[in-house]
């Protein structure tokens, strides 16, 4: 059984943080990824993110990823990767592992759990023609593998991840042919809509996808306008003739090793759904477990990486690496980070729900 | 968010006539100046400090929207590729006496040609007129954000937005 | 469809194209990239059929997580497309139903 301080399940923005904050004050640190590479959804966002300098502003999304891969490196973390963790046991304090084709297991005194999300399904008649993908999956196809799912897209859904998906779907040459949102608003940044409607892309806000059509594959997509209780108006039906439909209607937490270690979990919607509970400084209802990233709460990035760091910060206090007071030094700042991150109508409703959460935690 | 943005994902002129990011008709007489189509509050503030002339504050509360300072601003146009948004422009009425230059940020491939003649694209994305591609920037710096320059008849230098080429690219 | 010149991306890095089959017959693709995206590129859509309904179905999540593209592989059934890497030679089948295992000679 392989023995380390602090085992980072996850990858992405949250885990290399974490593990990059824990490593740097001595921790003993390993990072694990069932990917062939690192990076989580980082290497996805080929978009320059907002913020401020301290956040990564106008930076994309993939620099940010090779930054941090960088410093992984250089700090010489060992990473893990073909490595699947399928089990959590002995109380939150062994992982069980299948590194390519070999089981092991490795026990850790500190462990985070970050393993981001998973995007959310909606049925629909013919949903499940080929055809027919996550706007999330869509956005992995093309960014990171080079391949276009389709060349007629519809895209369901006016979040920022239907949005910008629509964007990085025109960039890489397809058509967007429309993009349907049930409520009667948009709700993602007006910037995101703004880019692609003058590129000629409509936006329906009140429809919904009513039905998929196509032989043994997507060849139509039927679009129906909705009331305000959400029910179709018969007789609006208008048809889009399209070869891919993206689902754009939000992520949930991939949090199946907190739910099986015994973590205890709230429901927010506003946060994905099922979320583990956890302190303020990310430690989770089984003590020694963390959570921090998209598994946390569905955020943004620059959240998921200070989340992160928080936990790294905290692991590297509890194992005696740096004192207390060090420790409330960095918390604070990483606080006042993420506090700002979280201003504005949009950041507000996040970091008043994850209040809610923290107290819920208590 | 404004109420139409949040419907149609498009900003209206009398949106934009409120915006503390737009220039005055006077101002965009005299010469090349920033045109920024900024109206959410989103904690973000390239835009200051790319300025080398401190022309644009967003201030310590970063939600705050960019405020433009015309008589500082020298339209430059280093703030059209720094925009994670991509909601900034540059307008020049000064041009000449027919025409308008826009600047704006283009994400797309094949960049055009200078010389060419395309669109000129309205917020809605419909074809409003015929434009003319003066100048494509597309440095390093600009960390792949290219600047496309067209000169629009005046009429249309506050509705160009983008613009979309003429016949079938090769 | 791939996306060989990308005004972000870039172009495509040089990477080995290798052999395989589909179906019996013969394919390109790149070493180590997901199976299920050489198919995409070459136009293949469907990759199995469902138990009960023999209903079509391709790739719906790309990660690994849903099990919709899943094929059989090199004789092995239930291989999930979309984080398999492809190498020379492979045999990739439509897959019905739950496949069936190749008895190894």
């Amino acid at each position: 059984m392989m023995e380390t301080e602090f085992a980072v399940v996850g990858a992405g923005p949250a885990g290399l943080s974490a593990a990059l904050e824990a490593s740097r004050t001595g921790v003993q640190t390993v990072l694990i990824d069932e990917n062939q590479a690192p990076g989580g959804q980082l290497f996805k966002q080929i978009h320059k993110f907002f913020g401020s300098k301290e956040h990564w502003a106008a930076t994309r999304g993939i620099d940010i990823g090779i930054k941090l891969l960088m410093q992984v490196e250089k700090a010489g973390i060992k990473v893990m990767l073909d490595t699947v963790v399928w089990g959590i046991f002995d109380g939150g304090k062994v992982l069980a592992i299948k590194e390519g084709d070999r089981n092991r297991r490795v026990r850790a005194e500190k462990i985070l759990l970050a393993t981001g999300a998973s995007e959310n399904p909606l049925a629909f008649p013919g949903w499940t023609l080929p055809g027919v993908l996550g706007a999330g999956a869509a956005q992995t196809l093309v960014n990171l593998h080079r391949v276009l799912p389709g060349t007629r897209v519809l895209m369901v859904g006016a979040g920022n991840v239907g949005l910008i998906v629509a964007y990085q779907l025109l960039q890489a040459g397809a058509n967007v042919v429309a993009v349907v949102e049930a409520l009667p608003k948009i709700g993602g940044y007006g910037v995101h809509a703004s880019k692609i409607r003058r590129m000629g892309v409509p936006i329906l806000t009140g429809h919904t996808v009513k039905e998929a059509s196509g032989d043994a594959m997507v060849e139509r997509a039927t679009v129906i306008q909705i009331d305000e209780q959400g029910n179709p108006i018969p007789g609006t039906e208008r048809e889009f003739e399209v070869d891919t439909i993206c689902i754009a209607v939000g992520l949930h937490p991939l949090a199946e090793l907190a739910w099986v270690c015994g973590c205890e979990f709230t429901y927010i919607s506003e946060l994905g759904g099922h979320v583990p509970l956890h302190t303020e400084k990310m430690e989770t209802t089984m003590p020694g477990v963390y959570v921090a990233g998209d598994v946390a709460g569905i955020e943004e990035a620059t959240v998921a990486m200070e989340e992160g760091r928080l936990t790294g910060v905290d692991v590297a206090r509890c194992l005696g690496y740096i004192s207390n007071r060090k420790a409330e030094t960095l918390t604070r700042e990483i606080q006042a980070r993420i506090e700002l991150i979280r201003s504005g109508p949009f950041g507000e409703v996040l970091g008043e729900a994850k209040e809610r959460l923290i107290e819920r935690r208590g | 968010m404004r109420e139409s943005l949040s419907k149609t994902g498009v900003l209206t002129k009398e949106d934009l006539a409120q915006s503390p990011g737009v220039p005055s008709e006077e101002r965009m007489e005299r010469g090349p100046v920033a045109y920024i189509e900024c109206m959410e509050e989103i904690p973000c503030d390239p835009c200051e400090f790319v300025c080398p002339k401190g022309a644009i504050t967003v201030g310590k509360q970063i939600i705050d929207l960019p405020v433009l300072d015309e008589e500082k601003c020298d339209g430059c146009g280093l703030c059209i590729p720094i925009c994670p948004g991509l909601a900034i422009f540059v307008v020049d009425k000064s041009h000449s006496d027919k025409e308008a230059l826009v600047g704006l940020p283009y994400e797309q491939l094949p960049l055009p040609k200078v010389g060419m003649k395309v669109y000129g694209v309205d917020r809605e994305g419909k074809a409003v007129c015929e434009a003319r591609v003066v100048k494509v920037l597309n440095p390093k710096k600009f960390d792949r954000t290219a600047v496309v320059y067209l000169a629009v008849p005046r009429a249309f230098a506050l509705d160009v937005r983008h613009f979309a080429f003429m016949e079938e690219e090769e | 469809m791939r996306v060989t010149e990308h005004p972000i991306l870039g172009k495509m890095d040089a990477v080995r194209e290798v052999e395989f089959e589909f179906d019996g017959k013969p394919m390109k693709g790149y070493e180590g990239e997901p199976i299920a995206t050489a198919l995409m590129a070459a136009g293949v859509k469907v990759f199995r059929y469902t138990i009960k309904g023999g209903n079509p179905r391709g790739v719906f999540c790309a990660i690994g997580r849903c099990t919709d593209c899943v094929m059989t592989v090199d004789g092995m059934p239930n291989v999930r497309t979309c984080v398999t890497p492809l190498r020379d030679g492979m045999r990739v089948q439509t897959q019905k139903g739950l496949g069936a295992w190749e008895e190894t000679k």
